[in-house]
């Protein structure tokens, strides 16, 4: 019986890794010519896991209830949250794929495949509730992931990503086992709850270093300063549609899990964890924003926006209050959107031969020939930068207000002065865009499902956006109210 | 006005307007933008009709609960109304200074002035803070695309200027607000303004705020964005910026600093003081040596809005009255000499003013509209800025002689340079063919230059049409910042009366006015009365 209620809790993981065998079977027999079949059916398993997914987040599911599995998985109201994020990213960059991947005869019917693996795995990261749940969702995604970036098997620049991105994923692995060692060897416990409980009161030493070798891990994979190196080689070398993925599901997800891991197991040492994610956090605001200045490729330009955006993010962590899970939340899925958007209307960047055009300089003057696609990306380049009336304001605003709520003014003060350095790159994409004569080399047609998946996010960021605020806010402090909770 | 959104109306024609413009060709955007910009006039005009003086603080609110953290608040007093009003008077003629003069890209440059009036009207209605701070900030945006698409040369380098310099300032005031918010527990603007916060936390508040607000204004030394800004805009850039814009700032000192933080408002009042005097000598200087003639009316926007600084913060009636009827007259009038600049800028293509000259030949009628301006600038009796600098100072000298003999050195300046300009263009030999041979004003630019003329006039003859809706403003700021007034530097003592007039003859008897330190002797009573 208790199987059973554990079975019916997991059944969006179930949906897609019984949809993924399917598929995989599905591409061995029908080989590369079914793969845009496949990975339309892979959105639809993306879509009914999201369903299935749902209900935990509206129902703002929390407490023993949600535990699978004897409490090691456990599928709140905040992992529904996560995961819906995660699919939707994942679904989007599934539709984007085969516009690009067909041009170089490189579509693959094991592209949906590996996605629809690596979001499983990131649904069991966000609803870990023990050590080793978590390093298993971790690695189920990543093993998939570093397939993903390797995927354009002929182009160098794909497999050297997909080789940095492995080696320095099993390093970070390795930092992140090396932490979950110590501090199972100080707690005597795998689960989050239990080593809440063990480590309550005073701190060993030995305990703090494994908290201090967790979040390194963690860092890595959220591409956080100082563990971002890997961020701009990969972004910049793993097919777009693959980068479009990497910057959005697996970001949600382990943000999601460091929230998870810092809230619930190391709860009770607040004051440990906080300075470290202080300094992370401004840190990552100051790379992303100074490294972002010299890039000329536009992927790396995103990557280290994506860089400084998680500085941003952390802030909220910071405040290590409620609010702040919750602002964290919601600057999570304007990033997504945000994120998606910014890589759809780069893969629309394509020259009279379909080439992909991806050096700044190349799109100077856009805005004269093709006015939507500049409106939207100088549109995403505002609202990564934080400037109101855009949405990503909001996000922001949210961040901060929690920082400011939980009396960290000099934090906030200093952290929002720090953004300013990275409008300066933000506007130079739209100066170029605008304001340098045309190049006229991005004058390549686009595939529609770009075009109506970039409609989609340019009116989700645009000041329309707003108008969710009221919802989206309320979801979030279910999800966070999960997070927190205390049963 | 029985339940129509007014305010709401006015944000919503020219966004309507704006996104109109986007999809369509170079003419039919022109007569749209104009459209839209004459709309929001009436509406404008419609609005001060129904204002209702005497009444309600806060008239024309509406609330709407649409966003989560903050609401749709609009509302207005007579201070956010006078500036509607000029907000909405100028784009109309903003439209028209572009119409020929602008070929490229016309529909989004219409679209961009479009939506800079949805923000301009924007930031003077919000009633919720945070309302507030997305027009305030969104403003940006189009203004750097007005000015790194259809500005001159050095227009890439301006266009970041100006952002990243106003973005700087407002970010610290975003958290000060949040700061605000969380020890209020609301984001209402008017129960704000009436909430006390611990004098030693209002010191931070108030610099957050000035840093932003100094920058808007601008006042010295972080004015150097707006000379670039300004020479490289196209001539109804220039105008936006220095008609409305800059008068963004000065509604902050107004709405923001002096009424939510009056006692760091008295602890920095020096500061205010000290900055402002330097503009007034060091930017007036400026300008007296500059060889572009926008980037001389630059120079003198920051030296006019250091009268309005030193006014605001003089803490009483007649400072704040004239600050605020500097900013409107200065509005005007600084618009209107960036249109007489962008007039012979459209004919000769050149700023420079040594390519100009005797003008008064070929162009007499420009010469008298030019003429007008001058005046105007200079701050001469029956022309609108000799109202507001004249109260400005006045209320200063009440708070401090010094500052006030400083400040009006900034008007003897002001008439030399501005005096300096005008002979150097208008009067004088003709020098240059080109310059001799261009044409009078057209019908166009006589629908520009006539409305603002009249205004102008209007505001220096009979100010009390301007004056009456903002003095029960203008008295209850009064009141709110009595309490942390510092005090004035005058210290009168009041005399014992005198039995006889002050001009009465010697022989009528004795002076007994001990505290009025008037001699008696019958030349000096002449002397006196004859001033």
């Amino acid at each position: 019986m208790e199987f059973q209620a554990s079975l019916a809790l997991v059944a969006p993981e179930l949906v897609l890794s019984l949809s993924g065998l399917a598929l995989l079977l599905a591409a061995a027999w029908g080989g590369d010519k079914a793969s845009r079949l496949i990975s339309i059916l892979a959105v639809a398993a993306l879509v009914g896991a999201g369903f299935l997914a749902a209900p935990a987040l509206c129902n703002g599911a929390s407490g023993p209830d949600t535990l699978a599995f004897g409490g090691q998985v456990k599928v709140d109201a905040f992992a529904a949250f996560a995961k819906l994020l995660i699919y939707l990213a994942a679904a989007a960059s599934l539709i984007v794929a085969p516009a690009f991947f067909e041009r170089v005869k490189a579509m693959r019917a094991e592209y949906p495949v590996l996605v629809l693996f690596a979001a499983m795995g990131m649904g069991i990261m966000v609803s870990a509730a023990d050590l080793v749940t978590l390093y298993i969702g971790l690695e189920l995604n990543s093993l998939a992931a570093y397939v993903l970036a390797a995927f354009l098997r002929t182009d160098e620049r794909s497999a050297e990503a997909g080789l940095k991105y492995f080696v320095l994923g099993a390093l970070a692995s390795g930092f992140l086992l090396y932490g979950m060692s110590l501090t199972y060897g100080f707690a005597g416990t795998t689960s989050f709850a239990g080593i809440h409980a063990a480590l309550a009161g005073d701190m060993s030493k030995g305990a703090l270093f494994g908290l201090v070798f967790v979040l390194s891990g963690l860092a890595f994979k959220i591409s956080a300063a100082p563990f971002h190196m890997w961020t701009p080689d990969v972004y910049e070398g793993a097919p777009t549609p693959v980068t479009t993925f990497f910057a959005s599901a697996p970001k949600v997800a382990a943000m999601a899990l460091t929230m998870r891991v810092v809230v619930d197991a190391f709860g009770a040492q607040v004051q440990a964890w906080q300075q470290i994610v202080m300094i992370v956090a401004l840190v990552s605001i100051v790379v992303g924003a100074l490294g972002a200045i010299g890039q000329d490729n536009i992927k790396r330009l995103m990557a280290y926006s994506s860089i400084n955006n998680v500085g941003f993010i952390l802030i909220g962590l910071a405040a290590a209050t409620q609010q702040g899970a919750s602002a964290m939340l919601v600057y999570l899925a304007i990033y997504v959107a945000m994120t998606i958007g910014g890589f759809v209307a780069i893969l629309m960047l394509k020259d009279a031969n379909g080439e992909p055009v991806e050096q700044i300089a190349q799109i100077a003057g856009l805005s004269s020939h093709r006015k939507v696609l500049a409106v939207c990306l100088a549109m995403i380049m505002f609202s990564l930068a934080g400037i109101p009336p855009l949405f990503g304001f909001w996000g922001k605003f949210l961040v901060f207000q929690a920082a400011v709520q939980a009396g960290m003014v000099p934090l906030a003060a200093i952290g929002i002065a720090a953004s300013v350095i990275g409008a300066f790159y933000y506007l130079k994409v739209v100066k170029v865009m605008y304001f340098d004569e045309p190049a006229n080399v991005a004058v390549g047609k686009s595939d529609w499902a770009h075009q109506a998946l970039l409609a989609i996010c340019a009116i989700f960021i645009s000041p329309l956006g707003y108008l969710l605020t009221g919802w989206l806010g309320g979801m979030a402090d279910k999800a966070a109210a999960a997070l927190y909770f205390v049963g | 006005m029985g339940g129509l959104p007014i305010l709401s109306l006015m944000l919503l024609v020219p966004l309507v307007g704006a996104i109109a413009c986007l999809f369509v060709d170079a003419k039919p955007a022109r007569m749209i933008a104009l459209v839209a910009t004459l709309v929001d006039f009436a509406l404008g005009v419609l609005l001060w009709a129904n204002y209702d003086i005497g009444g309600a603080q806060w008239q024309f609110t509406e609330r709407a609960q649409l966003f989560a953290g903050f609401q749709w608040a609009l509302g207005i007093d007579g201070i956010a109304l006078m500036l509607i009003i000029l907000s909405v008077f100028l784009m109309p003629i903003c439209i028209l200074a572009s119409w020929d003069s602008i070929t490229k890209r016309v529909g989004e440059y219409m679209a961009a002035f479009l939506l800079m009036e949805v923000l301009m009207i924007g930031v003077f209605s919000a009633q919720d803070l945070f309302l507030f701070y997305i027009f305030f900030e969104a403003g940006l945006i189009p203004m750097y695309l007005i000015i790194g698409i259809w500005g001159g040369d050095n227009r890439i380098y301006a266009s970041y200027k100006f952002f990243l310099y106003t973005l700087l300032g407002s970010v610290l005031m975003l958290i000060a607000m949040l700061w605000m918010v969380n020890e209020a527990g609301t984001t209402d603007i008017p129960t704000l303004m009436a909430y006390d916060f611990p004098a030693g936390a209002q010191t931070w508040l108030f610099l957050a705020f000035f840093a932003s607000f100094a920058v808007k204004m601008p006042m010295w030394p972080v004015h150097t964005w707006l000379p670039d800004a300004h020479v490289q805009a196209p001539t109804a850039g220039s105008v936006i910026l220095a008609g409305v814009l800059l008068k963004m700032g000065g509604y902050g000192f107004i709405r923001f600093s002096l009424p939510m933080f009056p006692e760091a408002s008295a602890q920095f009042v020096w500061l205010i003081w000290g900055l402002s005097m330097a503009a007034v000598v060091i930017t007036s200087l400026i300008a007296l040596v500059q060889h572009d003639m926008k980037k001389l009316i630059a120079y003198s926007s920051v030296a006019h809005m250091a009268i309005v600084t030193v006014g605001l913060f003089a803490f009483n009636v007649q400072g704040l009255e004239g600050a605020m009827m500097v900013m409107l007259g200065h509005g005007l009038v600084s618009g209107a000499l960036f249109l007489c600049v962008g007039v012979i800028y459209d004919r000769l293509h050149t700023r420079e003013i040594d390519r100009y000259g005797g003008l008064a030949i070929n162009m007499p009628k420009y010469a008298l509209f030019f003429m007008l301006f001058t005046m105007a600038s200079v701050g001469l009796p029956g022309t609108s800025n000799f109202i507001g600098e004249f109260l400005s100072l006045a209320g200063i000298y009440q708070a401090n002689s010094w500052v006030a003999l400083i400040s009006t050195t900034g008007i003897i300046l002001g008439a030399a340079y501005m005096l300096y300009l005008y002979r150097r263009v208008v009067f004088g030999d003709q020098k240059n063919a080109d310059a001799a041979a261009m044409p009078d004003l057209n019908l166009r630019e006589w629908l520009m230059l006539g409305p603002i003329a009249a205004a102008v006039l209007w505001m220096g003859v009979y100010p009390e049409s301007f004056l009456a809706p903002m003095r029960s403003d203008i008295a209850a700021l009064d009141a709110r910042l009595a309490r942390a007034k510092p005090d004035g530097d005058a210290h009168l003592e009041a005399g014992t009366p005198r039995g006889h007039a002050a001009n009465a003859l010697a022989d009528g008897g004795e002076a007994e006015g001990e505290g009025g330190g008037h001699g008696a002797e019958p030349g000096e009573a002449h002397e006196g009365g004859a001033h």
